[in-house]
């Protein structure tokens, strides 16, 4: 009996129909292309994109130069130079970022005791040279300020699970 | 006088066929532009995606992009081909895509050339089909190429038979090689309802004669790369694919002729008669066109032993049988056509 039914399925080529169906129904359903430039995908607060300095409410820079972020840099893609300024607080000289190099682990973020360095939810920052994807402190303070908004609005809604 | 006889004799009928074969094939070109939109765009619906929807409204001018890109693309013809015949193998491709045309009837009497061997004349034209494609393989000079219009020469040639057989049985139920005459004896019940086993021989060998999924083995990208089209660029890569699709369109005009009563509208009854005959041609062999696109984004593509299994130990002796029977049957019956 089985060869029967194969015999008779394979000349009524039901199978054929059944995947045609299949595709045909597909057609009605709701497409899942997201119109990019115009539409963005959902992104989770813990997205890790480009990375920012961040500043105080009161407009002091956060950062300390511990130079934790880059002792832990897995990529050694930042560098650190730090000096004491004219009142007595340690500060960076010099904070820069290979964004070549970076992997885009989010180490330097946990690391960071004071919540400085963070990766935001920026990830359109493609470049035409190399050299402007190598940032300096003033491009990530200049980032913090820009996103700032949506990175303090990110480290709220991860907090609970910190 | 002598002038005005040359005029009325020869200019005038000249300049009028002319006149009709740009009317033709002018509409046929921008027709075969927008399937390839349409393709894409079916594609993109089964696939859940969008499709082109970036050029002009709603992508519409996708085509006229893409023409535009070929043309100002460079023609590169690799150093150890044949230059004369791989320039000369699209234009086949291309050219007999087209003159396939001269013979289709898009209304009653709506037809270039009436010929009495219209259907024969359609048969010899899309097995010529194939020189295209061969030569192109071989000018190429490249296995790849090589390979793959071999195999576009022997598929062709097991499912030209298949399809001669198809032909055979409706020529017995029409009696006639014109092709309104076919169109005309389907005025009470359209052929692919009695000869349905037929029908989908037909569509089935005529996807196989147009090299689309799942029979696609002359370009399979994953092994030959695109098989004979590797080493074309540019215009002749788009006369290539201008003319594959013109081919797919003309198969799909003739099985709307042979199986699905051409202009005839479906049902004889007054709002569906009062639409033109063009129109009910037209929309068929849309609907025809669009089977092939959904096919293409359903099955995956044979294996070469399959096809050739296909063709000669399930196509052949179906389709002989078929003539058979159906000889067998009209004799029996007595329903011969007078």
């Amino acid at each position: 009996m089985p060869a029967i039914e194969q015999t008779v399925r394979s000349l009524l080529l039901t199978e054929l129909a059944v995947g045609l169906g299949v595709t045909f129904k597909s057609i009605f359903k709701r497409k899942a292309t997201l119109n990019y430039p115009y539409e963005k995908g959902m992104l989770s607060p813990r997205f890790r994109g480009e990375h920012a300095l961040r500043r105080y409410p009161n407009g002091e820079e956060r950062c300390i130069a511990c130079k934790l972020c880059e002792a832990i840099c897995p990529a050694q893609a930042i560098t650190i130079e730090a000096e004491p300024r004219e009142d007595g607080s340690r500060r960076t000289t010099r904070y820069d970022i290979d964004m070549v190099k970076c992997i885009y682990c989010g180490f330097c973020q946990e690391a960071c005791p004071v919540d400085a360095i963070v990766e935001g939810p920026n990830f359109e920052f493609a470049a035409e040279t190399r050299e402007e994807l190598l940032y300096n402190k003033e491009k990530l303070l200049d980032n913090g300020d820009r996103w700032e908004r949506e990175i303090a609005a990110n480290l709220s809604a991860e907090a609970p699970y910190r | 006088m002598a002038e005005a006889g040359v005029w009325s004799t020869y200019f005038y009928p000249l300049f009028l066929t002319i006149g009709y074969i740009l009317a033709i094939v002018v509409p046929l070109l921008l027709v075969l532009a927008f399937i390839t939109y349409f393709e894409r765009k079916v594609w993109a619906a089964i696939q859940l995606r969008k499709g082109p929807n970036v050029v002009g409204p709603f992508g519409l001018l996708q085509p006229v992009a893409d023409g535009i890109k070929c043309l100002f693309k460079e023609t590169i013809v690799p150093a150890g081909a044949n230059r004369m015949l791989f320039v000369l193998a699209p234009m086949v491709t291309f050219s007999l895509g087209l003159i396939g045309w001269a013979v289709i009837p898009f209304d009653q009497h709506l037809v270039l050339a009436d010929l009495n061997v219209g259907l024969l004349y359609l048969f010899a034209v899309s097995s010529l089909g194939v020189y295209g494609i061969i030569i192109a393989g071989w000018a190429s000079n490249s296995k790849y190429a090589f390979l793959g219009a071999l195999r576009s020469a022997a598929q062709m040639v097991s499912y030209e038979v298949s399809i001669g057989f198809v032909l055979v049985t409706v020529l017995l139920c029409v009696g006639s090689l014109n092709l309104n005459d076919i169109v005309e004896a389907q005025k009470g019940l359209w052929f692919f309802i009695p000869l349905f086993p037929m029908f989908v021989i037909y569509v089935v060998s005529a996807l196989a004669e147009t090299n689309r999924t799942p029979f696609d083995l002359p370009e399979a990208e994953g092994e030959l790369v695109a098989g004979y089209q590797v080493e074309y660029s540019s215009m002749t890569w788009l006369l290539f694919m201008m003319g594959e699709y013109a081919n797919i369109v003309l198969l799909s005009g003739l099985s709307v002729i042979l199986f699905l009563g051409g202009w005839l509208p479906p049902f004889h009854v007054e709002p569906l008669m009062a639409v033109p005959g063009v129109v009910w041609f037209l929309l068929k062999t849309a609907v025809v066109v669009f089977f092939f696109t959904w096919t293409r984004a359903t099955l995956p593509r044979y294996r070469y032993d399959q096809l050739m299994r296909l063709g000669w130990k399930v196509f052949l002796p179906a389709s002989l049988a078929m003539v058979v029977i159906v000889a067998g049957a009209l004799h029996a019956f007595d329903w011969l056509p007078r």
